[in-house]
């Protein structure tokens, strides 16, 4: 029984929450990578357009909550998301009108793009704090747990429990349609072709009479539905707190490049990478240890490799590598 | 320096002074010291940016390692934390510093399987380094706990950190520049963001260092400080009010330290822009490709400059810790001192020096001074409203008009003058 105690350890305390963690990474990586193939920037204005996307959330479903509308054991924040997209995705569209708009007409350099979603970055920051201030803020209600550990353990008879949060379960599952359906688009429908072409090439592009303007707004349309939901996921799983957000930004970057900028694949990839390592590394194996190396051999210490405060070192760590070993990242993506 | 710039600089001056007859002397001098400070940063990044188009977000990890230095210099030496495990916590560094080393070489050398082998030399060099850091990490943290639990600094004058954190951020800085100056610029942008992050986790974890969060309090000031004037019966004589009259001198005094330095910085900077190598380095800049024709080396003039500029910013956090008299890590917030100090070089204009400082001063005075700005016009725009959730909400709220003000002073400045208030020239 003791590998058994070992596996369940194992699922509790690294497979499941680097498992949602992933799918949350990969859902703002692919924000990311989807700017800087169409748009030819990184933006930094990203994780905090993910926190106002996550704020409307969150107001609408204090709204539905004050309403007495729920969704039973799901998350009301579920029926508060359509609406919080579609604000997230007023706020880009306005902010391509008002500030990216000139600068791409002018076709400045990459870099001054970078600079300019600083500013954005800034406005952004400064509308979400002053709307909902810059505490932590929780807006999960329903069932809190899909299993608990108590009851895995009745279940199963064994010391180790599983507790599988309804947060984690359903950014799983969120993701895997959000990710099919993104997938869909991109490689069946007219306008996800005409979006790849216009990454590929983009003069090529508009010889074939593709139109620039539409192809950028429905990238920012999209962005702001990955955005918002990747935001309302993690919110839900921990919690909602706007500085969080904006430093959320370090690695979905770390996992657009680990799996090569302009690559959705490899932001997918990246983003599972980056919670997978994060997580292996600050784990303190002692348990898993004691249950499966006889008793004699037992470690003193937690077996922990780096402090959990390390995490965004982890993330950095194999960034700076993969950028010197592998520039293009692990799925060839483009180095404008 | 045109006329137009001079009047620039001179209504700074004068918000100043009008913060000093309208709110107190205490507050600007305040905004005065730490304008000269954020003007030595912008003058760092400016270097970096404006002379040779490196771009470098981790400008908070730099400014955080010159604190680090004012801690490590001036904070006197715990005796019985280097008693119980000084001598091993440094043969573990020596032990971590030399397994990277060897790393490096190894891969270098390309003998045969280097991936292994590295992977090896790597694992085994850690298993020693924790066997050897762990526990002195432990005894030296168990010393005291309350008041010190680590090893102390080196009981030096404290203006000696100064130099110090310029050269320690300079070390950085290299160790950075040899592995990211290679990037692409927005890859450059994220390495140094990441970097900055790792600098920061670094400080607040190692307890044993400069106490991580728990802060280091109580570092020695180079002027006297506003109690020991208090004291003194012959300044108390000269004044009316001895308290006032005491911090004013004081903060005075750091003024004139802060002066010197940005002064001393400037002539350098501008002597430097001036130079050959500074026209050198903006060819660089405007065309690698062309430069590189020319016999130019490109990315050991990078990594120069980049170490040159981060050397400065480490100065400037230095300056700052001083100024505090206290190594706070927790309040090293990337949107303050990296993205402001972007704020302050673009509004001011890159590539040029004095663009750059005035940005800084103005900067930071809006910095400083949004927050009652904001404060006062709400309060004015919901006297009508009735005391509620949600007057007290908006009210709580201003303080955050100065993220948005500065992002907005950021964009306009961007689409209608680019190039700054103080352009290129």
């Amino acid at each position: 029984m003791d590998w058994l105690n070992a596996l369940v350890a194992l699922t509790n305390f690294v497979f499941v929450p680097a498992l949602s963690y992933g799918a949350q990474l990969a859902l703002g990586a692919l924000g990311v990578t989807l700017i800087y193939s169409i748009l030819r920037f990184s933006n930094f204005a990203h994780g905090d357009t993910m926190a106002f996307g996550t704020m409307c959330v969150v107001l609408i479903t204090w709204l539905f909550q004050g309403w007495g509308i729920s969704l039973g054991p799901l998350p009301t924040a579920l029926l508060a998301l359509p609406f919080g997209i579609v604000l997230c995705m007023g706020l880009v569209l306005a902010t391509d009108r008002v500030v990216y708009r000139f600068y791409r007409e002018q076709r400045v350099k990459p870099v001054v793009l970078v600079i300019v979603s600083m500013g954005v970055m800034f406005v952004t920051n400064g509308i979400v704090r002053l709307i909902i201030g810059p505490d932590d803020q929780r807006f999960a209600d329903g069932e809190r747990f899909l299993i608990s550990a108590r009851d895995f353990k009745e279940m199963t008879g064994l010391e180790e429990g599983l507790a599988i949060k309804t947060g984690q379960a359903l950014t799983v599952v969120i993701a895997v349609i959000a990710v099919i359906w993104l997938f869909w688009f991109l490689n069946r429908t007219r306008t996800g072709k005409s979006m790849r072409a216009y990454s590929d090439n983009e003069d090529l592009a508009l010889l074939s009479g593709i139109n620039p303007e539409r192809v950028v707004m429905v990238t920012w349309l999209i962005v702001a539905g990955l955005a918002t939901l990747a935001g309302t996921l993690y919110g839900l799983d921990k919690s909602f707190k706007p500085f969080t957000y904006f430093q959320l930004l370090l690695p979905f970057f770390a996992a657009a490049i680990v799996g090569g900028l302009g690559s959705p694949i490899g932001a997918i990839v990246g983003g599972f990478v980056i919670a997978f390592s994060e997580v292996l590394v600050t784990y303190a194996w002692k348990k898993v240890l004691v249950y499966t190396l006889p008793d004699s051999w037992a470690p003193d210490g937690l077996v922990q490799l780096l402090s959990t405060d390390y995490k965004l070192a982890v993330s950095f760590v194999i960034l700076i590598a993969v950028l010197l070993f592998r520039p293009t990242g692990l799925f060839k993506g483009k180095s404008v | 320096m045109t006329l137009r710039d001079a009047s620039l600089f001179l209504l700074v001056a004068f918000l100043i002074v009008l913060t000093g007859v309208m709110q107190s002397w205490n507050l600007a001098l305040q905004v005065l010291n730490m304008g000269l400070i954020s003007a030595i940063m912008a003058l760092g990044v400016n270097l970096q940016w404006g002379f040779a188009g490196l771009f470098n977000v981790g400008v908070l990890g730099f400014v955080a390692l010159g604190g680090l230095a004012v801690a490590l210099t001036s904070m006197p030496p715990v005796a019985e934390a280097w008693a119980v495990g000084g001598g091993r916590i440094l043969l573990a560094l020596a032990v971590g510093a030399g397994t990277i080393a060897l790393a490096v070489t190894l891969w270098a050398r390309r003998v045969a399987k280097r991936g292994w082998v590295v992977a090896a030399v790597v694992l085994i060099g850690l298993v020693i380094f924790r066997t050897l850091f762990d526990p002195a990490r432990d005894a030296i943290e168990a010393v005291n706990p309350a008041l010190q639990g680590n090893l102390g600094g080196l009981g030096l004058p404290v203006l000696i950190a100064w130099p110090i954190g310029g050269l320690l951020a300079a070390g950085a800085a290299w160790a950075i520049g040899k592995t990211a100056l290679g990037l692409r610029s927005d890859y450059l942008a994220i390495a140094t963001l990441g970097i900055a992050e790792i600098i920061l986790a670094v400080m607040k974890n190692e307890d044993w260092m400069a106490r991580g969060v728990k802060n280091v309090i109580g570092i020695p000031s180079p002027l006297p400080t506003a109690y020991e004037l208090q004291q003194s019966a012959d300044f108390v004589s000269r004044f009316a009010d001895p308290v006032t009259a005491s911090t004013i001198t004081v903060k005075l005094g750091y003024a004139i330290l802060f002066a010197i330095v940005l002064v001393i910085i400037l002539v350098l900077m501008q002597l430097a822009l001036h130079s050959p190598w500074g026209r050198m380095m903006r060819a660089i800049r405007d065309n690698e490709t062309a430069a590189a024709a020319m016999g130019k080396n490109i990315t050991k003039r990078h990594l120069q400059i980049f170490i040159l500029g981060s050397a400065i910013c480490g100065i400037a956090g230095a300056m700052m810790t001083t100024l505090d008299g206290q190594l706070v890590p927790g309040t090293y917030q990337p949107l303050r001192f990296t993205f402001l100090i972007w704020v302050m070089v673009i509004v001011g204009g890159s590539g040029n020096n004095y663009g750059a400082v005035l940005g800084g001063f103005l900067i930071w005075f809006l910095w400083v001074q949004v927050e009652p700005v904001g404060q006062f016009l709400i309060g004015l725009l919901t006297a009508g409203l009735p005391d509620g959730a949600f007057k007290s909400h908006l009210l709580d709220s201003a303080a955050y008009m100065r993220l948005f003000t500065m992002g907005v002073l950021m964009l306009v400045v961007l689409r209608f003058s680019p190039r700054g208030l103080i352009p290129e020239r």
